[in-house]
């Protein structure tokens, strides 16, 4: 069993607290996410769990074993960095030998090791080379390789596709997700990327000021932001302050009173909706709908984006397929169009 | 004025200062070789008679050993001392750190003479303490020198590991490397370049001393800037400049190899 439980751990430096008690589990085989912006403490977290920085309080647990002690080198972690980090005087081989030779196993046994990690990243034949003549994308698929050969209980991936184009990290994030399941390796994964880690992750932790903010499915934290901060983080656009007002009715700080999921909660809301969620045509009778203009299009090469605002100077985002892909004509600035939505496409969080 | 005439005039003021630079030690080269019995000008002939007869002189055979014997060991202490201690200065944060910089920076700005004079004094102070000799002898002389190389290896290896990202060494450890495995086979590697330029550098600064030496070499001990100087008193002629050829082409090449390594401006 290699699952990993953090308990309530913190991280304190003098008057900052950069983790502040974060209690996760992260199961058997499982690939969690740890997701916000920068400063949230993700990375500290990652690297507490990896022994780089030393636990003010609590304890990390891997398959029921304390580590929270432990220098690094004896957690049996793999642990995939940023800049990769492979060592510069070694050739592609003598790096991913280089964990096994620290196991001293024998020389055999290491060739053979390594030969069956360096095919898997499907890079034998740059074996001799040095990190310096491989690629961003090769020398990635290098540092996975020489993390996972030791067979590592947990792996631990802090911001891997960041210094990768928008087509590698496409690549990269596919051929992770595939190692990683294909091995049933515990994951943890560190990004700030909400794409990135909707994408691999079986679930998404959303981090804020050092705290959890949210977690759950990728199709819980898209779907149902729980907050502000995570509609806002999750790419929802529009976040409309408001009040309730009666069951399933809701006043907008603009004035409109419009038809909401009724929920249980009071005070301060805010209503989060998607702009792909809007219309700007059409007319079902059950859909909350707002005289407005267009006031901006802007093109997105799949989407163009309007940016409409109601008299009453209320502004949303709607977001509708571009013609490229089979969408309706453009809007023109000027344009009066009609806003709608089903009263269940938004979702009310605390403003 | 034109971008042209701005760079002409920057190239001409290079050009007297390299020359300002370059020319004396063009004239010591030159006299070298003057076949005068008495520094004159001009010259009557030219000879390679006083670099044998800079050979032949005990004080400067003896003092060039010397000098090439203590620059060896300063080399080995400054790196014995200054490796590890930059590594403790740029990885670790420790309460005073700052201070221990500054310590081991110090004897870069203290000048010489004060320095080798404090040196002495603690060193008799050491003897009297202790009861056996330090002041005139040779490890006394290579610990002396060995203070003079250590803030260049420190500056040095310093840069070098400033310029080194950390995660590094956190991969080897997660890949199952203890401290000093680490060191050995990763970090060591890494900063090689620096260490090389370090040791090359300090080679250097210790042979070139003069005012340290002069207050710690024992009696009928003499290092090569010492024996130069003793010289200069009483004689004057091409044997001082052919010493001072031999030394600025030992010291040039050092620098010239040194700063393959490392670039050199990243010390100061």
């Amino acid at each position: 069993m290699s699952d990993v439980v953090l308990q309530s751990i913190v991280k304190r430096y003098d008057a900052m607290t950069a983790v502040d008690h974060v209690s996760l589990t992260i199961g058997e085989g499982e690939l969690v996410a740890l997701l916000g912006p920068s400063g949230c403490g993700k990375t500290t977290t990652l690297r507490m769990v990896g022994g780089f920085i030393p636990v003010t309080e609590g304890r990390i647990l891997v398959g029921g074993r304390d580590l929270t002690h432990l220098p690094p080198n004896k957690r049996n972690m793999g642990f995939g960095f940023q800049n990769y980090a492979l060592f510069p005087h070694m050739s592609v081989a003598e790096n991913v030998a280089f964990g096994l030779e620290m196991r001293k196993l024998p020389k055999a046994e290491i060739g053979a090791k390594v030969k069956t990690a360096l095919d898997r990243v499907k890079l034998s034949h740059l074996a001799e080379r040095l990190p310096k003549q491989l690629s961003g994308g090769q020398q990635q698929r290098v540092a996975l390789a020489r993390a996972l050969v030791i067979e590592p209980d947990v792996l631990l991936l802090d911001e891997p596709l960041s210094n990768l184009d928008a087509q590698l990290r496409h690549e990269m994030k596919t051929e992770i997700r595939t190692l990683q399941q294909q091995l049933g390796i515990t994951t943890i994964f560190v990004t700030h990327d909400q794409d990135e880690a909707l994408s691999v992750a079986d679930r998404v932790v959303l981090m804020r000021a050092g705290k959890i903010e949210q977690q759950g499915s990728p199709d819980d934290l898209f779907g149902r932001p729980a907050s502000r901060f995570a509609a806002e983080f999750m790419g929802v656009t529009n976040l409309l302050p408001g009040e309730l007002a009666g069951v399933g009715r809701f006043r907008l700080a603009s004035g409109e009173e419009v038809r909401v999921h009724p929920v249980g909660v009071g005070g301060d809301l805010s209503l989060a909706l998607r702009p792909e969620r809007l219309a700007l045509d059409a007319d079902e009778p059950d859909h909350n709908a707002l005289p407005a203009v267009v006031d901006l299009a802007t093109y997105r090469g799949l989407v163009i984006d309007y940016r409409v605002a109601t008299a009453s100077g209320l502004v949303l985002i709607a977001r509708r397929p571009s013609p490229a892909v089979g969408g309706p004509a453009p809007l023109k600035p000027g344009q009066p169009v009609r806003v709608s939505w089903h009263p269940d496409a938004g979702t009310l969080v605390p403003a | 004025m034109g971008l042209l005439a701005v760079n002409r005039i920057y190239a001409a003021i290079t050009a007297l200062v390299l020359a300002f630079v370059v020319l004396p030690l063009g004239a010591v080269i030159w006299v070298s070789f003057f076949a005068n019995r008495i520094l004159s000008f001009p010259a009557t002939g030219y000879t390679l008679d006083w670099y044998v007869r800079a050979w032949q002189l005990d004080s400067f055979r003896n003092g060039f050993i010397t000098s090439v014997e203590t620059a060896l060991v300063a080399v080995a202490l400054s790196l014995a001392l200054g490796v590890p201690a930059s590594l403790a200065l740029v990885r670790y944060r420790f309460p005073g750190r700052d201070a221990i910089q500054t310590l081991l920076l110090s004897p870069m700005v203290v000048p010489g003479i004060v320095g080798g004079a404090a040196l002495f004094m603690a060193f008799i102070e050491l003897e009297i303490l202790l009861d056996v000799d330090i002041s005139g002898t040779l490890p006394g002389l290579f610990v002396a020198h060995g203070l003079i190389a250590l803030p260049w290896t420190v500056r040095l290896v310093t840069a070098s590991l400033v310029g080194m990202s950390p995660s590094y060494e956190e991969a080897a450890q997660s890949l199952g490397a203890g401290r000093l495995t680490t060191f050995f086979r990763v970090t060591l590697p890494i900063i090689k370049p620096g260490i090389v330029a370090a040791a090359l550098f300090s080679f250097v600064i210790s042979f070139i001393d003069l005012e340290k030496s002069i207050f710690l070499v024992g009696p009928g001990r003499t290092t090569l800037q010492i024996a130069l100087v003793s010289y200069l008193e009483w004689n004057l002629d091409s044997t001082v400049a052919a010493v001072a050829t031999v030394q600025i082409l030992i010291i040039g090449v050092l620098l010239l190899v040194s700063d393959r390594y490392a670039r050199l401006s990243r010390a100061f």
